[in-house]
Protein backbone atom coordinates (compact mmCIF):
# COMPACT_ATOMS: atom_id res chain seq x y z
CA UNK A 1 0.00 0.00 0.00
CA UNK A 2 2.64 2.82 0.85
CA UNK A 3 4.81 1.74 -1.88
CA UNK A 4 2.30 2.64 -4.50
CA UNK A 5 1.59 5.48 -2.52
CA UNK A 6 4.75 6.65 -2.61
CA UNK A 7 4.43 5.78 -6.76
CA UNK A 8 1.88 8.21 -6.80
CA UNK A 9 3.12 10.76 -5.02
CA UNK A 10 6.33 10.67 -7.44
CA UNK A 11 3.46 10.90 -10.26
CA UNK A 12 1.84 13.54 -8.80
CA UNK A 13 5.00 15.66 -8.63
CA UNK A 14 5.70 14.86 -12.54
CA UNK A 15 2.22 15.83 -13.91
CA UNK A 16 1.89 18.88 -11.05
CA UNK A 17 4.77 20.59 -10.85
CA UNK A 18 4.97 23.20 -8.38
CA UNK A 19 1.43 23.05 -7.85
CA UNK A 20 2.46 21.31 -4.19
CA UNK A 21 4.52 22.42 -1.77
CA UNK A 22 4.90 19.55 0.18
CA UNK A 23 3.97 15.51 -0.15
CA UNK A 24 4.31 13.43 3.01
CA UNK A 25 3.74 9.76 3.47
CA UNK A 26 2.95 9.07 7.10
CA UNK A 27 1.39 5.93 9.15
CA UNK A 28 0.77 4.52 5.48
CA UNK A 29 -1.33 7.62 4.23
CA UNK A 30 -0.36 10.60 1.66
CA UNK A 31 -0.60 13.75 2.61
CA UNK A 32 -0.01 16.61 0.58
CA UNK A 33 -0.27 21.04 0.91
CA UNK A 34 -1.62 22.77 -1.93
CA UNK A 35 -2.12 26.84 -2.33
CA UNK A 36 -5.31 27.82 -1.89
CA UNK A 37 -5.37 29.28 -6.22
CA UNK A 38 -3.99 25.93 -7.37
CA UNK A 39 -6.87 23.94 -5.05
CA UNK A 40 -9.14 23.54 -8.09
CA UNK A 41 -6.87 22.61 -10.57
CA UNK A 42 -5.23 19.50 -8.36
CA UNK A 43 -8.95 18.28 -7.33
CA UNK A 44 -9.99 18.37 -10.66
CA UNK A 45 -6.90 16.56 -12.02
CA UNK A 46 -7.30 14.05 -8.97
CA UNK A 47 -10.31 13.35 -10.01
CA UNK A 48 -10.20 12.78 -14.17
CA UNK A 49 -6.73 11.70 -14.26
CA UNK A 50 -6.74 7.59 -15.12
CA UNK A 51 -3.91 6.78 -12.62
CA UNK A 52 -5.77 8.65 -9.63
CA UNK A 53 -9.51 8.91 -10.31
CA UNK A 54 -10.32 10.27 -6.56
CA UNK A 55 -13.93 10.32 -7.97
CA UNK A 56 -15.32 10.22 -4.05
CA UNK A 57 -14.85 13.04 -1.52
CA UNK A 58 -15.17 11.82 2.10
CA UNK A 59 -14.77 14.79 4.58
CA UNK A 60 -13.75 18.34 4.40
CA UNK A 61 -12.78 19.91 7.89
CA UNK A 62 -11.02 22.09 9.51
CA UNK A 63 -8.39 22.33 11.90
CA UNK A 64 -6.83 25.25 13.85
CA UNK A 65 -3.22 25.77 14.92
CA UNK A 66 -3.20 29.75 16.43
CA UNK A 67 0.11 30.20 16.88
CA UNK A 68 0.49 30.00 13.30
CA UNK A 69 0.18 33.11 11.00
CA UNK A 70 -2.16 31.24 8.48
CA UNK A 71 -4.07 29.46 11.33
CA UNK A 72 -6.27 27.01 9.79
CA UNK A 73 -5.85 23.98 8.19
CA UNK A 74 -8.59 23.08 5.37
CA UNK A 75 -8.07 19.29 5.28
CA UNK A 76 -9.63 17.18 2.31
CA UNK A 77 -9.78 13.41 2.15
CA UNK A 78 -10.12 11.82 -1.24
CA UNK A 79 -11.04 8.05 -1.79
CA UNK A 80 -10.44 6.42 -5.50
CA UNK A 81 -12.48 3.32 -5.08
CA UNK A 82 -10.83 2.30 -8.37
CA UNK A 83 -7.34 2.62 -7.04
CA UNK A 84 -8.26 2.11 -3.87
CA UNK A 85 -6.38 4.83 -2.54
CA UNK A 86 -6.44 7.71 -0.19
CA UNK A 87 -5.57 10.80 -0.52
CA UNK A 88 -5.53 14.11 1.96
CA UNK A 89 -5.35 17.60 0.47
CA UNK A 90 -4.14 20.45 2.94
CA UNK A 91 -5.04 24.16 2.37
CA UNK A 92 -3.91 26.64 4.83
CA UNK A 93 -5.92 29.61 5.20
CA UNK A 94 -6.65 32.33 7.97
CA UNK A 95 -9.46 34.67 8.66
CA UNK A 96 -9.58 36.48 5.53
CA UNK A 97 -8.38 34.10 3.02
CA UNK A 98 -10.91 32.70 0.43
CA UNK A 99 -10.59 29.13 0.13
CA UNK A 100 -11.94 28.05 -3.52
CA UNK A 101 -14.96 25.76 -2.80
CA UNK A 102 -14.66 22.58 -4.60
CA UNK A 103 -18.18 21.97 -4.72
CA UNK A 104 -18.01 22.52 -8.59
CA UNK A 105 -15.40 19.46 -8.27
CA UNK A 106 -17.68 17.78 -6.09
CA UNK A 107 -21.27 18.45 -5.51
CA UNK A 108 -20.83 16.69 -1.85
CA UNK A 109 -18.35 19.30 -0.67
CA UNK A 110 -20.99 21.69 -0.04
CA UNK A 111 -22.33 20.64 3.56
CA UNK A 112 -18.84 20.05 4.56
CA UNK A 113 -17.77 23.36 3.54
CA UNK A 114 -20.38 24.75 5.11
CA UNK A 115 -20.04 22.93 8.47
CA UNK A 116 -15.99 23.98 8.23
CA UNK A 117 -16.98 27.86 7.91
CA UNK A 118 -19.70 27.28 10.61
CA UNK A 119 -17.08 25.26 13.17
CA UNK A 120 -13.96 27.59 12.06
CA UNK A 121 -15.15 30.67 9.99
CA UNK A 122 -13.05 29.61 7.15
CA UNK A 123 -14.51 31.64 3.97
CA UNK A 124 -14.75 29.38 0.96
CA UNK A 125 -15.34 31.72 -2.24
CA UNK A 126 -17.76 30.47 -4.77
CA UNK A 127 -19.91 28.50 -2.58
CA UNK A 128 -23.49 28.62 -3.60
CA UNK A 129 -25.12 29.03 0.23
CA UNK A 130 -22.46 29.54 2.90
CA UNK A 131 -25.39 29.49 5.56
CA UNK A 132 -24.06 28.41 9.11
CA UNK A 133 -25.14 24.32 9.67
CA UNK A 134 -24.80 22.84 12.89
CA UNK A 135 -25.12 25.62 15.36
CA UNK A 136 -28.13 27.71 16.54
CA UNK A 137 -29.78 30.28 14.34
CA UNK A 138 -28.20 33.19 15.41
CA UNK A 139 -25.04 31.96 17.06
CA UNK A 140 -22.51 34.29 16.84
CA UNK A 141 -18.96 32.99 16.97
CA UNK A 142 -17.15 30.24 15.72
CA UNK A 143 -16.82 27.17 18.63
CA UNK A 144 -13.96 25.09 17.04
CA UNK A 145 -11.48 27.63 17.35
CA UNK A 146 -9.23 27.07 19.91
CA UNK A 147 -9.80 30.15 21.81
CA UNK A 148 -13.23 29.54 22.11
CA UNK A 149 -14.16 28.82 25.17
CA UNK A 150 -15.70 25.01 25.52
CA UNK A 151 -18.85 26.01 27.53
CA UNK A 152 -19.18 28.66 25.50
CA UNK A 153 -20.81 32.18 26.06
CA UNK A 154 -24.70 31.65 26.23
CA UNK A 155 -26.82 29.07 27.58
CA UNK A 156 -30.49 28.88 27.15
CA UNK A 157 -33.68 28.19 29.31
CA UNK A 158 -37.45 28.36 28.88
CA UNK A 159 -38.59 31.35 31.00
CA UNK A 160 -42.18 30.83 31.76
CA UNK A 161 -43.04 34.16 32.07
CA UNK A 162 -41.91 35.68 28.96
CA UNK A 163 -43.17 32.18 27.45
CA UNK A 164 -40.27 31.99 24.83
CA UNK A 165 -36.62 30.68 25.00
CA UNK A 166 -34.15 33.16 26.51
CA UNK A 167 -30.60 33.45 26.03
CA UNK A 168 -28.33 34.29 28.91
CA UNK A 169 -24.57 34.49 29.56
CA UNK A 170 -23.20 31.01 31.04
CA UNK A 171 -22.94 30.70 34.41
CA UNK A 172 -20.85 28.06 35.84
CA UNK A 173 -21.60 26.55 39.90
CA UNK A 174 -18.02 24.59 39.22
CA UNK A 175 -15.23 25.83 37.05
CA UNK A 176 -14.17 23.69 34.42
CA UNK A 177 -11.48 21.72 35.47
CA UNK A 178 -9.04 21.70 33.29
CA UNK A 179 -5.78 19.76 34.55
CA UNK A 180 -2.19 20.39 33.27
CA UNK A 181 -0.47 17.52 32.34
CA UNK A 182 2.20 18.33 30.33
CA UNK A 183 4.33 19.81 33.75
CA UNK A 184 4.48 17.96 36.69
CA UNK A 185 5.45 21.13 38.80
CA UNK A 186 2.76 23.34 37.64
CA UNK A 187 -0.82 22.48 39.18
CA UNK A 188 -3.94 24.49 37.74
CA UNK A 189 -4.01 28.45 37.22
CA UNK A 190 -6.82 29.14 38.83
CA UNK A 191 -7.85 28.07 42.73
CA UNK A 192 -9.01 24.75 43.44
CA UNK A 193 -12.18 24.79 45.86
CA UNK A 194 -10.91 23.99 49.37
CA UNK A 195 -7.49 26.15 48.57
CA UNK A 196 -8.47 29.28 48.81
CA UNK A 197 -6.80 29.53 52.83
CA UNK A 198 -3.95 27.98 52.07
CA UNK A 199 -2.65 31.07 50.40
CA UNK A 200 -3.25 33.70 53.11
CA UNK B 1 -63.65 29.46 -15.34
CA UNK B 2 -61.55 32.19 -13.61
CA UNK B 3 -58.17 31.94 -13.46
CA UNK B 4 -56.50 31.38 -10.20
CA UNK B 5 -53.14 32.76 -9.35
CA UNK B 6 -51.06 29.58 -8.57
CA UNK B 7 -48.64 29.82 -5.90
CA UNK B 8 -45.95 27.22 -4.69
CA UNK B 9 -45.97 26.66 -1.29
CA UNK B 10 -43.81 26.39 1.66
CA UNK B 11 -43.89 23.75 4.38
CA UNK B 12 -41.97 22.91 7.21
CA UNK B 13 -41.52 18.63 7.61
CA UNK B 14 -40.42 18.28 11.18
CA UNK B 15 -38.62 19.22 13.50
CA UNK B 16 -41.06 16.90 15.70
CA UNK B 17 -42.21 14.40 13.09
CA UNK B 18 -42.27 10.60 13.75
CA UNK B 19 -40.86 10.03 10.15
CA UNK B 20 -37.83 12.65 10.60
CA UNK B 21 -36.31 10.15 12.27
CA UNK B 22 -34.94 12.27 15.17
CA UNK B 23 -35.11 15.74 14.83
CA UNK B 24 -34.76 16.93 11.35
CA UNK B 25 -36.48 20.11 9.88
CA UNK B 26 -36.93 20.19 6.13
CA UNK B 27 -38.32 22.93 4.58
CA UNK B 28 -40.01 21.79 1.40
CA UNK B 29 -40.99 23.95 -1.62
CA UNK B 30 -44.24 22.15 -3.05
CA UNK B 31 -45.47 22.67 -6.46
CA UNK B 32 -49.18 21.35 -5.74
CA UNK B 33 -47.91 18.02 -4.43
CA UNK B 34 -44.62 18.09 -6.36
CA UNK B 35 -41.59 18.48 -4.37
CA UNK B 36 -39.77 21.71 -6.36
CA UNK B 37 -36.63 21.88 -3.24
CA UNK B 38 -35.27 20.66 -0.29
CA UNK B 39 -33.99 22.64 2.06
CA UNK B 40 -32.81 20.26 5.69
CA UNK B 41 -32.30 22.16 8.36
CA UNK B 42 -29.90 20.31 11.13
CA UNK B 43 -28.03 20.57 13.94
CA UNK B 44 -30.78 20.22 16.34
CA UNK B 45 -28.91 17.90 18.19
CA UNK B 46 -25.50 19.17 18.15
CA UNK B 47 -23.78 18.78 21.24
CA UNK B 48 -20.20 19.54 20.29
CA UNK B 49 -18.49 16.34 20.36
CA UNK B 50 -15.50 17.50 18.81
CA UNK B 51 -14.81 20.10 20.87
CA UNK B 52 -15.52 18.13 23.77
CA UNK B 53 -13.46 15.39 22.51
CA UNK B 54 -10.42 17.57 22.41
CA UNK B 55 -11.06 18.41 26.00
CA UNK B 56 -10.70 14.48 27.30
CA UNK B 57 -8.02 12.25 27.07
CA UNK B 58 -8.39 9.30 24.64
CA UNK B 59 -9.97 7.04 27.08
CA UNK B 60 -12.15 9.74 28.44
CA UNK B 61 -13.27 9.77 24.72
CA UNK B 62 -14.80 6.56 23.64
CA UNK B 63 -18.69 7.09 25.58
CA UNK B 64 -18.74 10.21 22.92
CA UNK B 65 -18.48 7.95 20.20
CA UNK B 66 -21.56 5.37 21.27
CA UNK B 67 -24.09 8.71 21.39
CA UNK B 68 -23.25 9.93 17.63
CA UNK B 69 -25.13 6.71 16.02
CA UNK B 70 -26.70 5.01 18.35
CA UNK B 71 -28.23 2.46 16.77
CA UNK B 72 -25.14 1.05 16.24
CA UNK B 73 -22.72 2.19 19.01
CA UNK B 74 -19.72 -0.41 19.18
CA UNK B 75 -19.32 0.51 15.41
CA UNK B 76 -18.00 3.95 15.90
CA UNK B 77 -16.13 3.33 19.18
CA UNK B 78 -14.39 0.80 16.28
CA UNK B 79 -13.45 3.70 14.32
CA UNK B 80 -11.85 5.89 16.89
CA UNK B 81 -10.17 2.89 18.13
CA UNK B 82 -8.40 2.01 15.24
CA UNK B 83 -7.13 5.80 14.98
CA UNK B 84 -5.53 5.52 18.21
CA UNK B 85 -4.03 2.17 18.16
CA UNK B 86 -2.43 3.21 14.73
CA UNK B 87 -0.90 6.14 16.30
CA UNK B 88 -0.02 4.16 19.26
CA UNK B 89 1.31 1.47 16.99
CA UNK B 90 -0.54 -1.31 18.79
CA UNK B 91 -1.76 -4.56 17.63
CA UNK B 92 -5.00 -5.99 18.93
CA UNK B 93 -4.34 -9.97 19.84
CA UNK B 94 -6.62 -12.36 18.00
CA UNK B 95 -9.36 -12.73 20.31
CA UNK B 96 -9.62 -9.33 20.60
CA UNK B 97 -10.31 -8.71 17.62
CA UNK B 98 -13.24 -11.57 17.30
CA UNK B 99 -14.77 -9.76 19.58
CA UNK B 100 -14.84 -7.21 17.88
CA UNK B 101 -15.80 -8.42 14.63
CA UNK B 102 -18.84 -10.01 16.21
CA UNK B 103 -20.05 -6.96 17.81
CA UNK B 104 -19.72 -5.20 15.20
CA UNK B 105 -22.02 -7.55 12.74
CA UNK B 106 -24.38 -7.44 15.95
CA UNK B 107 -24.74 -3.79 15.57
CA UNK B 108 -24.76 -3.95 11.64
CA UNK B 109 -28.00 -6.44 12.65
CA UNK B 110 -28.80 -3.75 14.87
CA UNK B 111 -29.03 -0.85 12.39
CA UNK B 112 -30.30 -2.79 9.75
CA UNK B 113 -33.16 -4.37 11.37
CA UNK B 114 -33.91 -0.79 12.73
CA UNK B 115 -33.90 0.87 9.19
CA UNK B 116 -35.47 -1.70 7.01
CA UNK B 117 -38.51 -1.95 9.56
CA UNK B 118 -39.03 1.61 10.35
CA UNK B 119 -39.05 2.30 6.48
CA UNK B 120 -41.38 0.24 6.26
CA UNK B 121 -43.46 2.08 9.02
CA UNK B 122 -42.83 5.62 7.61
CA UNK B 123 -44.56 4.38 4.30
CA UNK B 124 -47.29 2.83 6.12
CA UNK B 125 -46.75 -1.09 7.50
CA UNK B 126 -46.84 -1.48 11.13
CA UNK B 127 -46.23 -4.88 11.78
CA UNK B 128 -42.45 -5.48 10.72
CA UNK B 129 -41.53 -2.94 12.97
CA UNK B 130 -43.28 -5.33 15.80
CA UNK B 131 -41.34 -7.96 14.58
CA UNK B 132 -37.97 -6.67 13.93
CA UNK B 133 -37.66 -5.39 17.56
CA UNK B 134 -37.75 -8.80 19.48
CA UNK B 135 -34.79 -9.39 17.76
CA UNK B 136 -33.02 -6.12 17.66
CA UNK B 137 -34.09 -5.95 21.86
CA UNK B 138 -32.35 -10.00 22.03
CA UNK B 139 -29.43 -7.82 20.02
CA UNK B 140 -28.87 -5.45 22.95
CA UNK B 141 -29.44 -7.98 25.65
CA UNK B 142 -26.24 -9.21 24.29
CA UNK B 143 -24.82 -6.12 24.13
CA UNK B 144 -25.57 -5.38 27.98
CA UNK B 145 -24.15 -8.82 28.48
CA UNK B 146 -20.87 -7.97 27.36
CA UNK B 147 -20.49 -4.81 28.66
CA UNK B 148 -23.15 -3.38 30.82
CA UNK B 149 -25.07 -1.26 29.08
CA UNK B 150 -27.53 -1.68 26.84
CA UNK B 151 -26.58 0.92 24.48
CA UNK B 152 -23.33 3.06 25.17
CA UNK B 153 -21.29 0.70 25.51
CA UNK B 154 -17.95 1.96 25.94
CA UNK B 155 -16.64 -1.27 25.00
CA UNK B 156 -14.19 -1.15 22.09
CA UNK B 157 -11.05 1.02 23.65
CA UNK B 158 -7.91 1.59 22.21
CA UNK B 159 -5.72 -1.51 22.51
CA UNK B 160 -8.50 -4.54 22.69
CA UNK B 161 -12.34 -4.28 24.22
CA UNK B 162 -12.49 -3.80 28.03
CA UNK B 163 -13.59 -6.98 29.10
CA UNK B 164 -13.87 -10.52 27.65
CA UNK B 165 -16.67 -12.55 27.16
CA UNK B 166 -18.38 -15.05 29.44
CA UNK B 167 -18.13 -18.69 27.65
CA UNK B 168 -22.14 -18.86 27.86
CA UNK B 169 -22.88 -15.68 26.14
CA UNK B 170 -20.46 -16.97 22.97
CA UNK B 171 -22.87 -20.04 23.27
CA UNK B 172 -26.16 -17.58 23.27
CA UNK B 173 -24.84 -15.33 20.34
CA UNK B 174 -24.37 -18.35 18.68
CA UNK B 175 -27.92 -20.25 19.67
CA UNK B 176 -29.61 -16.93 18.22
CA UNK B 177 -28.54 -17.07 14.62
CA UNK B 178 -30.75 -19.73 13.58
CA UNK B 179 -33.87 -18.73 15.38
CA UNK B 180 -32.93 -14.25 13.72
CA UNK B 181 -32.12 -15.76 10.20
CA UNK B 182 -35.76 -17.53 10.52
CA UNK B 183 -37.71 -14.28 11.68
CA UNK B 184 -35.39 -12.18 8.81
CA UNK B 185 -37.20 -14.57 6.17
CA UNK B 186 -40.78 -14.11 7.69
CA UNK B 187 -40.14 -10.08 7.73
CA UNK B 188 -38.65 -11.00 3.86
CA UNK B 189 -41.98 -12.97 2.86
CA UNK B 190 -44.28 -10.03 4.54
CA UNK B 191 -42.11 -7.14 2.80
CA UNK B 192 -40.28 -8.38 -0.46
CA UNK B 193 -42.85 -9.14 -2.71
CA UNK B 194 -45.66 -6.34 -0.75
CA UNK B 195 -47.55 -4.86 -3.60
CA UNK B 196 -47.95 -1.30 -1.69
CA UNK B 197 -44.48 -1.54 -0.61
CA UNK B 198 -43.07 -1.61 -3.71
CA UNK B 199 -45.01 0.97 -5.33
CA UNK B 200 -43.43 3.05 -2.80
CA UNK B 201 -40.51 2.16 -3.44
CA UNK B 202 -39.68 0.82 -6.74
CA UNK B 203 -37.97 3.95 -8.87
CA UNK B 204 -38.22 5.94 -6.05
CA UNK B 205 -35.24 8.06 -5.15
CA UNK B 206 -33.18 6.43 -7.84
CA UNK B 207 -29.48 7.54 -7.69
CA UNK B 208 -26.42 6.60 -10.55
CA UNK B 209 -23.28 5.18 -9.52
CA UNK B 210 -21.02 8.54 -10.76
CA UNK B 211 -23.48 10.54 -9.04
CA UNK B 212 -23.55 8.32 -5.62
CA UNK B 213 -19.49 8.89 -5.51
CA UNK B 214 -19.31 12.50 -6.13
CA UNK B 215 -21.49 12.97 -3.71
CA UNK B 216 -19.79 11.24 -1.09
CA UNK B 217 -22.00 8.38 -0.56
CA UNK B 218 -21.07 5.24 1.31
CA UNK B 219 -21.97 1.46 2.54
CA UNK B 220 -25.68 0.73 1.40
CA UNK B 221 -25.70 4.06 -0.92
CA UNK B 222 -23.19 2.81 -3.18
CA UNK B 223 -23.49 -0.70 -3.15
CA UNK B 224 -27.18 0.11 -4.07
CA UNK B 225 -26.01 1.66 -7.16
CA UNK B 226 -24.10 -1.62 -8.30
CA UNK B 227 -20.34 -1.10 -6.37
CA UNK B 228 -18.99 -3.88 -4.93
CA UNK B 229 -17.34 -1.56 -2.05
CA UNK B 230 -16.89 -2.12 1.40
CA UNK B 231 -14.42 -1.24 3.37
CA UNK B 232 -14.18 -4.67 5.14
CA UNK B 233 -13.69 -6.50 1.68
CA UNK B 234 -11.74 -3.58 0.34
CA UNK B 235 -9.31 -2.09 2.96
CA UNK B 236 -9.71 -5.21 5.55
CA UNK B 237 -8.87 -4.36 9.42
CA UNK B 238 -9.27 -6.38 12.13
CA UNK B 239 -10.12 -10.26 11.35
CA UNK B 240 -12.10 -9.28 8.52
CA UNK B 241 -9.86 -10.77 5.65
CA UNK B 242 -10.16 -14.15 7.09
CA UNK B 243 -13.90 -14.41 7.04
CA UNK B 244 -15.81 -15.83 4.51
CA UNK B 245 -18.72 -12.88 3.18
CA UNK B 246 -20.60 -11.65 0.22
CA UNK B 247 -20.90 -8.31 -0.36
CA UNK B 248 -24.83 -8.42 -1.98
CA UNK B 249 -25.06 -4.83 -4.50
CA UNK B 250 -28.42 -3.54 -6.28
CA UNK B 251 -28.71 -3.05 -10.09
CA UNK B 252 -31.15 0.37 -9.85
CA UNK B 253 -30.11 2.43 -7.22
CA UNK B 254 -33.82 3.31 -5.92
CA UNK B 255 -34.88 2.77 -2.39
CA UNK B 256 -36.09 -0.78 -3.07
CA UNK B 257 -32.29 -1.73 -3.70
CA UNK B 258 -31.12 -0.52 -0.99
CA UNK B 259 -33.65 -2.04 1.12
CA UNK B 260 -32.60 -5.74 -0.53
CA UNK B 261 -29.61 -4.82 0.30
CA UNK B 262 -29.86 -4.46 3.84
CA UNK B 263 -31.95 -7.31 4.20
CA UNK B 264 -29.00 -9.51 1.99
CA UNK B 265 -26.60 -7.57 4.19
CA UNK B 266 -28.30 -9.16 7.41
CA UNK B 267 -27.44 -12.58 6.31
CA UNK B 268 -24.08 -12.37 5.51
CA UNK B 269 -23.31 -10.66 8.74
CA UNK B 270 -25.44 -13.75 10.71
CA UNK B 271 -22.75 -15.43 8.34
CA UNK B 272 -20.02 -13.97 9.94
CA UNK B 273 -21.06 -14.01 13.71
CA UNK B 274 -21.59 -17.88 13.31
CA UNK B 275 -17.89 -17.90 12.17
CA UNK B 276 -16.34 -15.60 14.75
CA UNK B 277 -18.52 -17.88 17.41
CA UNK B 278 -16.73 -21.00 16.01
CA UNK B 279 -13.35 -19.54 16.60
CA UNK B 280 -14.10 -17.98 19.83
CA UNK B 281 -15.31 -21.14 21.20
CA UNK B 282 -12.63 -23.16 19.28
CA UNK B 283 -8.91 -23.07 20.59
CA UNK B 284 -7.66 -20.50 18.16
CA UNK B 285 -9.82 -17.79 20.20
CA UNK B 286 -8.22 -18.26 23.59
CA UNK B 287 -5.84 -15.57 25.09
CA UNK B 288 -5.80 -12.08 25.70
CA UNK B 289 -8.64 -10.16 24.72
CA UNK B 290 -6.62 -6.55 24.67
CA UNK B 291 -3.08 -5.37 24.55
CA UNK B 292 -0.92 -5.68 27.46
CA UNK B 293 1.16 -3.20 27.45
CA UNK B 294 0.64 -1.56 30.46
CA UNK B 295 1.09 1.71 29.46
CA UNK B 296 -1.76 2.65 27.46
CA UNK B 297 -4.50 -0.38 28.83
CA UNK B 298 -5.39 -0.83 32.30
CA UNK B 299 -4.79 -3.72 34.53
CA UNK B 300 -7.26 -5.85 35.17
CA UNK B 301 -8.36 -5.34 39.17
CA UNK B 302 -6.98 -8.71 40.44
CA UNK B 303 -3.34 -7.70 39.03
CA UNK B 304 -3.93 -4.47 41.07
CA UNK B 305 -3.96 -6.23 44.49
CA UNK B 306 -1.25 -7.74 44.23
CA UNK B 307 1.25 -5.47 41.92
CA UNK B 308 2.43 -1.75 42.44
CA UNK B 309 3.10 -1.16 38.98
CA UNK B 310 -0.31 -2.46 38.25
CA UNK B 311 -1.37 0.09 40.47
CA UNK B 312 0.26 2.88 39.48
CA UNK B 313 -0.52 1.99 35.60
CA UNK B 314 -4.14 2.19 36.77
CA UNK B 315 -3.89 5.48 39.01
CA UNK B 316 -1.68 6.59 35.86
CA UNK B 317 -4.07 6.08 33.16
CA UNK B 318 -7.39 6.69 34.82
CA UNK B 319 -6.03 10.14 35.73
CA UNK B 320 -3.39 11.28 33.19
CA UNK B 321 -4.18 9.07 30.57
CA UNK B 322 -1.57 7.94 28.19
CA UNK B 323 0.28 10.19 25.28
CA UNK B 324 -0.20 9.79 22.03
CA UNK B 325 2.55 10.18 19.61
CA UNK B 326 2.32 13.41 17.07
CA UNK B 327 0.93 12.52 13.94
CA UNK B 328 -2.25 12.59 11.79
CA UNK B 329 -4.62 9.44 10.58
CA UNK B 330 -7.72 8.95 9.33
CA UNK B 331 -9.29 5.55 9.99
CA UNK B 332 -12.59 4.16 8.75
CA UNK B 333 -14.93 1.43 9.29
CA UNK B 334 -17.44 -0.01 7.42
CA UNK B 335 -20.33 1.33 9.95
CA UNK B 336 -24.11 0.14 9.10
CA UNK B 337 -24.77 3.10 7.40
CA UNK B 338 -21.67 3.62 5.18
CA UNK B 339 -17.89 4.96 5.81
CA UNK B 340 -17.57 6.25 9.26
CA UNK B 341 -14.12 7.68 9.77
CA UNK B 342 -12.08 9.36 12.39
CA UNK B 343 -9.83 12.20 11.29
CA UNK B 344 -7.36 12.16 14.71
CA UNK B 345 -4.90 14.91 15.19
CA UNK B 346 -2.22 14.29 17.83
CA UNK B 347 0.19 16.85 19.64
CA UNK B 348 1.92 14.44 21.71
CA UNK B 349 -0.45 14.77 24.60
CA UNK B 350 -2.77 12.97 26.40
CA UNK B 351 -5.92 14.60 24.41
CA UNK B 352 -6.27 14.46 20.51
CA UNK B 353 -6.03 17.75 19.18
CA UNK B 354 -8.18 17.46 16.41
CA UNK B 355 -10.60 14.53 16.04
CA UNK B 356 -13.14 15.30 13.17
CA UNK B 357 -15.85 12.19 13.20
CA UNK B 358 -16.44 11.78 9.65
CA UNK B 359 -20.21 10.87 9.83
CA UNK B 360 -21.92 8.97 6.90
CA UNK B 361 -25.61 9.92 7.08
CA UNK B 362 -24.58 13.29 7.26
CA UNK B 363 -22.85 13.51 3.40
CA UNK B 364 -26.49 11.42 2.57
CA UNK B 365 -28.37 13.98 3.84
CA UNK B 366 -26.89 16.58 2.52
CA UNK B 367 -28.32 15.26 -1.15
CA UNK B 368 -31.98 15.51 -0.10
CA UNK B 369 -32.16 18.05 -2.45
CA UNK B 370 -30.87 16.22 -5.48
CA UNK B 371 -32.74 12.89 -4.56
CA UNK B 372 -36.18 14.33 -3.71
CA UNK B 373 -36.19 17.26 -6.37
CA UNK B 374 -39.55 16.07 -8.35
CA UNK B 375 -40.65 13.44 -6.50
CA UNK B 376 -43.92 13.94 -4.57
CA UNK B 377 -44.24 14.54 -1.32
CA UNK B 378 -45.01 10.90 -0.07
CA UNK B 379 -42.22 9.78 -1.37
CA UNK B 380 -40.25 12.62 0.60
CA UNK B 381 -40.27 10.01 3.69
CA UNK B 382 -39.96 7.07 1.72
CA UNK B 383 -36.01 8.52 0.86
CA UNK B 384 -35.63 9.66 4.18
CA UNK B 385 -36.21 6.09 5.17
CA UNK B 386 -33.57 4.48 2.73
CA UNK B 387 -30.77 7.06 3.63
CA UNK B 388 -30.80 5.51 7.07
CA UNK B 389 -30.38 8.51 9.15
CA UNK B 390 -29.58 8.98 13.05
CA UNK B 391 -29.57 12.51 14.05
CA UNK B 392 -27.20 11.72 16.64
CA UNK B 393 -24.29 11.08 13.61
CA UNK B 394 -25.39 13.86 11.42
CA UNK B 395 -25.48 17.18 14.13
CA UNK B 396 -22.37 15.22 16.35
Amino acid sequence: MSASLSELSTYLGEKLPGRFSDAVLAYGELTVSVEPRDLIEVATFLRDDPKCQFISIIDVCGADYPSRTKRFDVVYHLLSPKQNFRIRLKVQADEETMVPSITGVYPGADWFERETYDLYGVLFSGHPDLRRILTDYGFEGHPLRKDFPLTGFVEVRYDDEAKRVVYEPVELKQEFRNFDFLSPWEGTDYVLPGDEKAKQ
Amino acid sequence: MAETSVRNFNINFGPQHPAAHGVLRLVLELDGEVVDRVDPHIGLLHRGTEKLIEHKTYLQAVPYLDRLDYCAPMNQEHAFALAAERLLGIEVPKRGQLIRVLYCEIGRIMSHILNVTTQALDIGALTPPLWGFVEREKLMVFYERASGSRMHAAYFRPGGVHQDLPHKLVEDIGKWIDPFLKSLDDLDALLTGNRIFKQRNVDIGTVSLADAWAWGFSGVMVRGSGAAWDLRKSQPYECYAEMDFDIPIGKNGDCFDRYLVRMEEMRQSAKIMRQCVDLLVGKEGSGPVSNLDGKVVPPKRPAMKRSMEALIHHFKLYTEGYRVPAGEVYAAVEAPKGEFGVYMVSDGTNKPYRCKLRAPGFAHLQAMDFLCRGHMLADVTAVLGSLDIVFGEVDR
